[in-house]
């Protein structure tokens, strides 16, 4: 997966042609960090569909805020540079709902 | 024929990490399954002053990470999967998984626990993630420097609360009382906190904000007068309800979807126990839940040694 900081967001997912899943986690989160494994496993099994990217809040806050996103685990797709589609909260981001993500924005 | 368990925990809390330690010690095969995160509620709760010996390291997740390390160690199996349902209309039980495999087993300790309730507001499904909060550890660093809401009066939101100050510029506690329920010693702390202030009678109505919170309307339940609150983040601690449904119509439950257990963690159904906040109990707290754990794997102990020939 693609580690996304300031400097590289824009051209990683808002320039980006095609659909991009970004995982804002952060080091204090321990919903996030314990579906690290499965998002890496289903970065896998998609990456070559999808862009797979994780955003770690902790070191870039004001980048994450920047995009509205305030509480964690978030995960949003974003197709050219747009918002399509976004899921958060720990009870809401189960591996599964995470997989349907990315499987209606392929 | 597939391995048979002695004993099967669902949920890795602490009520199913202690019942799991119980039963390894006691040389039973144990296996708890857990969906989401090991540590269970505990394992976001930063500030845990509560549990006896863990006051040099009072963190929820640092005490939960220990006592996996323990049951683990012990030789406790620890899988992560979601239950799907449960069948005992046999001796022998069967648990299906998410991932499509099927458990058998002499017992189960049921160890689910509860999960943060939302009070179905407006806004507050919308602006989740977007400044409205069930998790203070996940979501603390987001709001330095900034000011947030706490609302609810139980000692997880007034923990919280003060945990929240250490980010946060300003937290202001809603509550719909005119006293907190939680302890005394932790009541004491915030209204001492110079950066916490509380509002009493008070209730949430709505919580607005342009794809971000602004927020809140509040209405204080005494003159029923509706206040506009700007704020940037909402964190709400207003109860929890119990996850049961993959065993309904199991074993007996009350309207809520909490378990019926004895004191000795028996559910309706023989071989099936309930343990922690999952359980209809007057006290759900990190000790009660370990203590939960223990009950019901000495009991499942006791059962098989009954019901089944070695």
């Amino acid at each position: 997966m693609i580690e996304l900081d300031k400097d590289n967001f824009d051209s990683e997912v808002l320039q980006a042609t095609g659909p991009v899943l970004v995982d804002f986690w952060g080091e204090k989160c321990e919903p996030c960090k314990a579906l690290m494994p499965e998002v890496h496993a289903l970065a896998e099994k998609y990456g070559d569909k999808m862009k797979m990217c994780k955003l770690n809040t902790t070191q870039n806050r004001r980048l994450a805020i920047g995009q509205k996103v305030l509480g964690l685990p978030t995960f949003i797709v974003y197709k050219n540079g747009e918002k399509v589609k976004e899921i958060s909260g720990a009870e809401n981001c189960t591996p599964e709902a995470v997989e349907n993500l990315i499987k209606e924005n392929l | 024929m597939s391995k048979v368990y002695d004993v099967v925990i669902i949920g890795g809390g602490p009520a199913g990490l202690a019942a799991g330690l119980y039963a390894s010690r006691a040389r039973m095969s144990a296996m708890i399954i857990e969906k989401a995160k090991w540590g269970g509620q505990a394992g976001t709760t930063e500030e845990l002053e509560n549990y006896p010996g863990s006051i040099e390291m009072p963190t929820g997740p640092k005490l939960m990470e220990r006592m996996k390390n323990q049951a683990e160690a012990f030789g406790t199996e620890l899988v992560k999967d979601e239950v799907l349902s449960i069948d005992a209309s046999e001796k022998i039980k069967k648990i299906k998984l998410g991932s499509g495999k099927e458990i058998s087993t002499k017992t189960i300790i049921i160890a689910t626990g509860a999960q943060p309730m939302m009070l179905g507001i407006p806004g507050e499904a919308e602006l989740r993630g977007k400044g409205v909060s069930y998790c203070a550890t996940c979501d603390a660093d987001f709001f330095a420097e900034l000011e947030v809401v706490v609302v609810g009066g139980g000692d997880a939101a007034v923990e919280e609360a003060i945990y929240l100050t250490k980010f946060a510029e300003k937290v202001t506690i809603v509550h719909r009382r005119d006293q907190f329920r939680a302890a005394k010693s932790i009541a004491e702390k915030a209204m001492k906190n110079e950066k916490i202030d509380i509002m009493w009678d008070t209730v949430p109505e709505e919580i607005y904000g342009d794809g971000i919170v602004e927020g809140i309307k509040l209405r204080n339940v005494k003159t029923n007068e509706v206040t506009d609150f700007r704020t940037d983040g909402v964190f709400m601690f207003v109860g929890t309800k119990p996850i049961s449904d993959f065993a309904k119509g199991v074993v007996e439950m009350d309207a809520k979807g909490y378990i019926k257990a004895d004191e000795e963690m028996r559910t309706s159904v023989e071989g099936i126990y309930a343990a922690g906040d999952v359980r209809i109990k007057s006290l759900r707290q990190v000790i009660t839940a370990a203590a939960d754990g223990a009950i019901a794997a000495v009991n499942a102990e006791k059962y098989i040694e009954k019901n089944f020939e070695n």
